[in-house]
C-alpha cells in the first residue's frame, strides 16, 4: 500500500493554496457574501414587516378621531307653541333646533351668517329630534337641553383634523378698539403686530399690511370679544388696524398691555373648509361648555348616509352578515359534499381528474370574473333582484367554493386508512364509514377550511361590485332580498367620498372589517389547535 | 309563499322518516336483526320518497318560473310593447313585477298597472300549480313508499344511491360554475364582436367607450368601433403587473430563503405570522392605502427631485399590489424550497460552501421550476387584483410605459363599464365582458403554464 504515490506528492507543491493572503482574501470575500446574503434576506423580511406596521398604524391613527364625535348641547323649547302634543310628528324640529343655537347668538343677524351659523348643527338634527320623541313624547311641553350631533367640519374642527386650533398669546401693548360691532379700528401702541403679520403672509401694498384669505387668520380678543384683523397700517408713527368684530365688544374701552390676547390660526381661510366666523363661535360654545365629545353612537348603529357625521356602519354590517349567512348555506354543504366524493367514492378516472384539475383551476380564476358570471347569469338570466345578499351570497359561495373543496379534501386525506378499514371490518357500508368515522374526525380541519374561505369572501369586493352591491342604501336590509350593501364594498364607496369626514369613517370601518377578520382567523387557528388530531 | 311550501316539505322529511322507522320495526315486531336494513334507513327512505320529489319540483320551479311569466306578461301586451327596444321591454317588465309585488312607487301608467294586475294573477296560478303538483307528488310518493317497507327490503341500497347522487352532484357544481363562466363570457363577447370587430378590439389603440354613444337617442344606432382599442389597457395591466414583481418577486423570494434556511425558531415564529396577516389584509384596505399614503408619497417624492408625478400613477398602485402579493410568493417559493432534498444541502456543504452559496447554487437551481411557476401563479394574481387599481390607478387609458403616469387597466375598466345603470345590451357594457373572456383565458393560460412547468422541469430526487 505504502507503494502507491500519490501525485500530489509528486510535483512542484503549490504552497499555500489555502492558507496564503489570496486564499485568506477569497475565504473573506466569501463569508463577507454569505453575510450580505443573510442581511439581505433579513431585510426582506422587515421590510414586509414594516409595510404591514405602516399599513396598520396608517389606518389607526386615521381611525380613531370616528370612534368619538362631538356633540352640542342646546336648551330646545317643545313647548305645545312648537309641538303640537296631539300631533307631535308635524312639528318642524329642524326650526326648533336652529332657533335654540340663534338664540345663543343675537348678534348674528344677516340671512348669509344665519345660514352659516345654522350649518355648524348637522343637516339631520331635526330627524334625530323628532325619531327621540317619537321615542319618548314626556319631553313634550317643556324645556329641555338636548344633544345635537355637530356638522362633520366642526366636528373635524374639535379634532383638530381641519385647522389647527391656534395658540393664544398676550399681547404686550395698549390696544384701543373704536367701536363694539362692524368693521371697526383697532390701535395698538406699538408696530410689532405689523411684523407679525408681515410673518403670517400678509401683503404689503404701499405701506399697508393686507390679510387676505390667503394669510394667517389673526384674531384680537378683547373686551370679551373678538376681532378679525384685515389690514394694519404703520403710516404715520402709529399702528391702526382695521378689522371686523366677530363677538361683539363689551364696550370700547382701550385694553390695557398684556390684557387683549392675539390669536393666530396658521391655516389660510381660503384653504380651509370652515371659515374665520365659524370657528369663533365654535369656540364660543366651547368656552360655555355646550360641546361634548362622546362615543360614536352614529357610525355604529345607523345606516348609510351622505352626510359624514350621519353615516353608520350598521347597514353595511347588517348586509355582510346576510351575504355571509347565503354564502355559509350554499358553500359549506355542496364544499363538504364534492370533497366527500372526489376524495372517498370517486374510482380514479378521466371524470373526476376533469372535476379535480377544474376545481384547482377555478380557486386561480379573479374574482371579478365571479361577478360577470353573477350578473350574466344570476340577474340577467334568473332575473333575480340586483344589490340582493342573496345573489351577492350565491357569487361569493361560488369564489369559496373552490377553497372550501381543497381544504376539506386535505383534511379527509389525513384521517388514517386504519379508520376506515375499522369501520368497514365491523361491517359498516361505505357511507356509513365516511358519515359516522371519517368526516367527523375530519371535520375540524373542514370547519377551519371554512372559516378561512368564508373570511376570505367576508373582504371581497370586486364581484359584488358588479351584481350592484354599490348601490347608495339607507335602510338597513331587513331580509336577503332586500337591497343592500357590505362592509369591503361600503369601505370602497366611502373612500370615494370627497367629504373630509369619509376619510376617518373610511378608516374606522376598516378597522370594524379586519376586527371581525380577526375574529374569524382567531376562531380558526383556535379550532386547529384544539381540535385537529395528528395520526 | 314558497318558503313555507319548502318549510312544510322539510316537516313532511320528519314526520314520514318516524313513520317508516315506526312501519320497519313494528313489521318485525320489535325485532330488528330480522330486518335487513336499520329502521333508520327504512325512515330515510319513507321521507325521500315523500318529501324528494316534491322539493326538486319546487327547485326546478323556482328557477324556470320567472322567465315563464315575464315571457307570458311580453306576449299578452305585445300590442303595448311593440316598437320598444329591448332594454325598454325588460324594463317595463321588471317594473309591472314590482308593482305587483310591492316595493315600487312612482313612474307608473296605466299599462304598466295592467301588466301588474296580469303579473300577479299568472303569479297565482303558478304558485297554485306548484302547490297541487308538489302534493300530488308527496302523497304517490309516500303511498309507493310506504307499501315497500317490509323486513327484505333493500331500504340502505336506495337511501346510499341517493345520497351517493347527491355528492355527484355537489361535485358537478364545480363544472357548472366553470361552464357558466366560459359561456356567459362567450355568449356576451360574441355579442359585442358583432358590433365591434374582434381584431379593432384586440390590436385598436385607443379606447374611451365613454363616448361610444354621442348624445341622447343614439343607443340604437351604430357603434363606433374604432373607440374599443383595448391595447392600452393591456399595455397598463402589464405595466403595473411588471411593477409588482418587481416589488413583490425579491422580496418574496429573499424572504422564504431566509425563513427557511436562516431565521431562528423565534424570528420565523414572528415572521410566518405578518406575512399571513398581509396575505389576509383584504384588498379594499390596500386600495384605500395606496390612494391615501402611497399615492401621495410618491408624488411628494417626484416633486422633490422635480419630476412630475401623477396623483394615480402606476407606480403608486404597482408598489402596493406588489406588497399584496409578497406573502402568495413567499409561502409558495418556501413550499419549493422547503422540498429540495436535505441530502443536496449536507452535500453542498460536504464540499466546502458556505450556506449561501448552497443556497445560490444548488437549492434555487433544484427548486428553479417550482419558482417559476410561483411567480406565474404571481402574475396571474396581480393581472387579475381589482380593487387596488380600482382605487389607486387612473381612470383614462394612455398607453404610455412611464411608470410615473397614470394608466388603467383590464379589470378597472370592467368596473367602470359595469358599475352603475347601464342597459345590457349596449357595446359599452358587452365590452366589459369581452374584457372578462380575454382576463379568464389569460389567468387560465398562465395557471396551467405553470402546472406545466413544474410537472416537465421538476427533478425527481427520491
Amino acid at each position: 500500500m505504502t507503494d502507491i504515490t500519490s501525485p500530489i506528492g509528486v510535483g512542484p507543491r503549490v504552497s499555500g493554496l489555502h492558507t496564503g493572503d489570496a486564499a485568506k482574501a477569497r475565504l473573506r470575500g466569501r463569508y463577507a457574501a454569505e453575510t450580505r446574503f443573510k442581511w439581505i434576506g433579513a431585510g426582506a423580511v422587515a421590510l414586509s414587516a414594516l409595510f404591514l406596521v405602516l399599513l396598520l398604524s396608517t389606518i389607526v391613527t386615521e381611525a380613531l378621531p370616528a370612534f368619538r364625535m362631538n356633540y352640542l348641547t342646546l336648551p330646545i323649547d317643545l313647548s305645545a307653541a312648537k309641538v303640537d302634543p296631539a300631533n307631535p310628528g308635524a312639528a318642524n324640529y329642524a326650526t326648533i333646533a336652529q332657533d335654540a343655537l340663534s338664540a345663543k347668538f343675537p348678534g348674528v343677524e344677516s340671512r348669509q351668517d344665519r345660514r352659516l351659523l345654522r350649518g355648524l348643527l348637522s343637516s339631520g338634527s331635526g330627524d334625530i329630534l323628532r325619531r327621540d320623541i317619537a321615542d319618548d313624547p314626556s319631553l313634550l311641553g317643556k324645556t329641555v337641553d338636548y344633544s345635537f350631533p355637530l356638522d362633520d367640519f366642526a366636528d373635524l374642527y374639535f379634532k383638530g383634523l381641519i385647522a389647527d386650533k391656534g395658540s393664544d398669546t398676550a399681547i404686550a401693548t395698549t390696544v384701543a378698539p373704536s367701536g363694539t360691532t362692524g368693521d371697526i379700528e383697532v390701535t395698538f401702541g406699538d408696530d410689532s403686530i405689523a411684523s407679525l403679520a408681515r410673518g403670517y403672509g400678509a401683503i404689503e401694498e404701499n405701506g399697508v399690511l393686507r390679510l387676505t384669505s390667503g394669510a394667517a387668520s389673526l384674531f384680537v380678543a378683547l373686551d370679551g370679544g373678538m376681532v378679525k384683523l384685515t389690514e394694519i397700517s404703520t403710516a404715520g408713527g402709529a399702528t391702526v388696524a382695521k378689522g371686523t368684530v366677530l363677538k361683539p365688544l363689551d364696550s370700547n374701552a382701550a385694553a390695557a398691555a398684556g390684557a387683549a390676547m392675539l390669536r393666530v390660526i396658521n391655516t389660510p381661510e381660503s384653504s380651509r373648509k370652515i371659515s374665520d366666523k365659524e370657528i369663533v363661535w365654535l369656540d364660543e360654545l366651547k368656552a360655555q361648555n355646550l360641546i361634548q365629545t362622546r362615543f360614536n353612537t352614529i357610525f355604529f348603529f345607523t345606516g348609510a348616509s351622505r352626510e359624514p357625521e350621519l353615516a353608520g356602519i350598521w347597514g353595511a354590517v347588517v348586509g355582510s352578515f346576510l351575504t355571509m349567512i347565503v354564502t355559509l348555506a350554499i358553500a359549506f354543504p355542496i364544499g363538504v359534499s364534492a370533497a366527500l366524493y372526489l376524495e372517498e367514492f370517486a374510482t380514479k378516472n378521466r371524470w373526476t381528474t376533469i372535476i379535480e384539475v377544474n376545481i384547482n383551476n377555478l380557486a386561480a380564476v379573479p374574482s371579478i370574473v365571479y361577478g360577470l358570471l353573477g350578473l350574466a347569469v344570476f340577474l340577467n338570466f334568473f332575473g333575480l333582484p340586483r344589490s340582493a345578499p342573496v345573489v351577492g351570497g350565491m357569487v361569493l359561495a361560488l369564489m369559496t367554493l373552490p377553497i372550501i373543496i381543497i381544504a376539506s379534501r386535505a383534511s379527509l386525506r389525513a384521517v388514517p386508512p386504519s379508520i376506515r378499514e375499522a369501520a368497514l371490518g365491523i361491517g359498516a357500508s361505505k357511507v356509513q364509514m365516511v358519515f359516522h368515522h371519517v368526516l367527523p374526525l375530519a371535520m375540524p380541519g373542514i370547519m377551519t377550511g371554512t372559516i378561512l374561505g368564508m373570511a376570505h369572501a367576508l373582504g371581497e369586493t370586486a364581484p359584488l361590485l358588479m351584481i350592484g352591491m354599490v348601490a347608495f342604501i339607507v335602510d338597513i336590509p331587513g331580509g336577503f332580498t332586500d337591497p343592500a350593501t357590505i362592509l369591503p364594498v361600503q369601505i370602497f364607496m366611502w373612500a370615494d367620498f370627497p367629504e373630509a369626514g369619509f376619510q376617518q369613517k373610511t378608516s374606522a370601518a376598516i378597522l370594524i372589517l379586519l376586527a371581525f377578520l380577526v375574529i374569524m382567523n382567531a376562531i380558526a387557528v383556535i379550532l386547529r389547535k384544539r381540535f385537529e388530531r395528528r395520526w | 309563499m314558497i318558503g313555507y311550501l319548502v318549510l312544510a316539505l322539510f316537516a313532511l322529511f320528519a314526520v314520514t322518516y318516524f313513520m317508516g322507522r315506526r312501519r320497519a320495526l313494528t313489521s318485525v315486531s320489535g325485532e330488528i336483526s330480522k330486518l335487513h336494513s336499520l329502521p333508520s334507513h327504512h325512515g330515510m327512505f319513507l321521507g325521500l320518497a315523500a318529501a324528494g320529489p316534491a322539493l326538486i319540483a319546487v327547485a326546478i320551479w323556482s328557477i324556470a318560473t320567472p322567465g315563464i311569466e315575464s315571457s307570458i306578461i311580453k306576449s299578452r301586451f305585445a300590442a303595448e310593447l311593440a316598437g320598444l327596444g329591448i332594454p325598454q321591454v325588460e324594463a317595463f317588465v321588471r317594473d309591472a313585477r314590482a308593482i305587483a309585488f310591492g316595493g315600487l312607487v312612482g313612474f307608473t301608467d296605466a299599462t304598466k298597472e295592467a301588466a301588474a294586475i296580469a303579473y300577479r294573477s299568472i303569479h297565482q296560478t303558478s304558485i297554485a300549480i306548484i302547490l297541487a303538483l308538489s302534493a300530488v307528488l308527496a302523497a304517490a310518493g309516500f303511498y309507493l313508499a310506504y307499501s315497500r317497507i317490509a323486513p327484505a327490503y333493500r331500504a340502505r341500497h336506495v337511501v346510499e344511491r341517493v345520497l351517493k347522487i347527491f355528492l355527484i352532484l355537489c361535485s358537478v357544481v364545480a363544472i357548472l360554475t366553470t361552464v357558466g363562466i366560459v359561456l356567459s363570457l362567450i355568449f356576451e363577447s360574441l355579442r359585442f364582436f358583432q358590433q365591434v370587430p374582434f381584431y379593432k378590439f384586440l390590436f385598436g389603440l385607443h379606447w374611451s367607450p365613454q363616448s361610444a354613444f354621442t348624445g341622447a337617442g343614439t343607443e340604437a344606432g351604430a357603434v363606433d368601433p374604432n373607440i374599443f382599442g383595448a391595447v392600452p389597457l393591456f399595455v397598463g395591466t402589464l405595466l403595473i403587473t411588471l411593477i409588482a414583481m418587481l416589488v413583490a418577486a425579491p422580496i418574496g423570494l429573499m424572504s422564504a430563503i431566509y425563513l427557511s434556511d436562516y431565521a431562528s425558531r423565534s424570528v420565523r415564529a414572528v415572521a410566518k405570522p405578518v406575512l399571513e396577516i398581509l396575505a389576509g389584509i383584504p384588498t379594499v384596505v390596500y386600495g384605500f392605502f395606496a390612494a391615501l399614503t402611497v399615492a401621495p408619497f410618491f408624488r411628494g417624492l417626484g416633486e422633490s427631485v422635480g419630476l412630475g408625478v401623477a396623483s394615480e400613477s402606476a407606480l403608486a398602485a404597482g408598489v402596493v399590489m406588489g406588497i399584496m402579493i409578497i406573502p402568495f410568493v413567499s409561502s409558495l417559493s418556501d413550499d419549493v424550497i422547503n422540498a429540495v432534498p436535505q441530502s443536496l444541502r449536507d452535500g453542498s456543504a460536504g464540499l466546502g460552501a458556505t450556506k449561501s452559496e448552497t443556497i445560490r447554487k444548488v437549492v434555487l437551481p433544484a427548486a428553479l421550476p417550482g419558482i417559476v411557476s410561483a411567480m406565474l401563479l404571481a402574475v396571474s394574481r396581480a393581472i387579475g387584483e381589482t380593487m387596488i387599481v380600482v382605487m389607486a390607478a387612473g381612470l383614462a387609458a394612455n398607453l404610455t410605459l412611464n411608470p410615473l403616469e397614470a394608466v388603467t387597466t383590464v379589470t378597472v375598466q370592467i368596473v367602470t363599464l359595469l358599475v352603475g345603470d347601464q342597459e345590457f345590451d349596449s357595446a359599452k357594457t358587452l365590452a366589459a365582458f369581452a374584457l372578462g373572456l380575454v382576463l379568464f383565458c389569460i389567468t387560465l393560460a398562465l395557471n396551467i403554464i405553470a402546472l406545466r412547468v413544474v410537472q416537465k422541469y421538476r427533478e425527481q430526487y427520491d
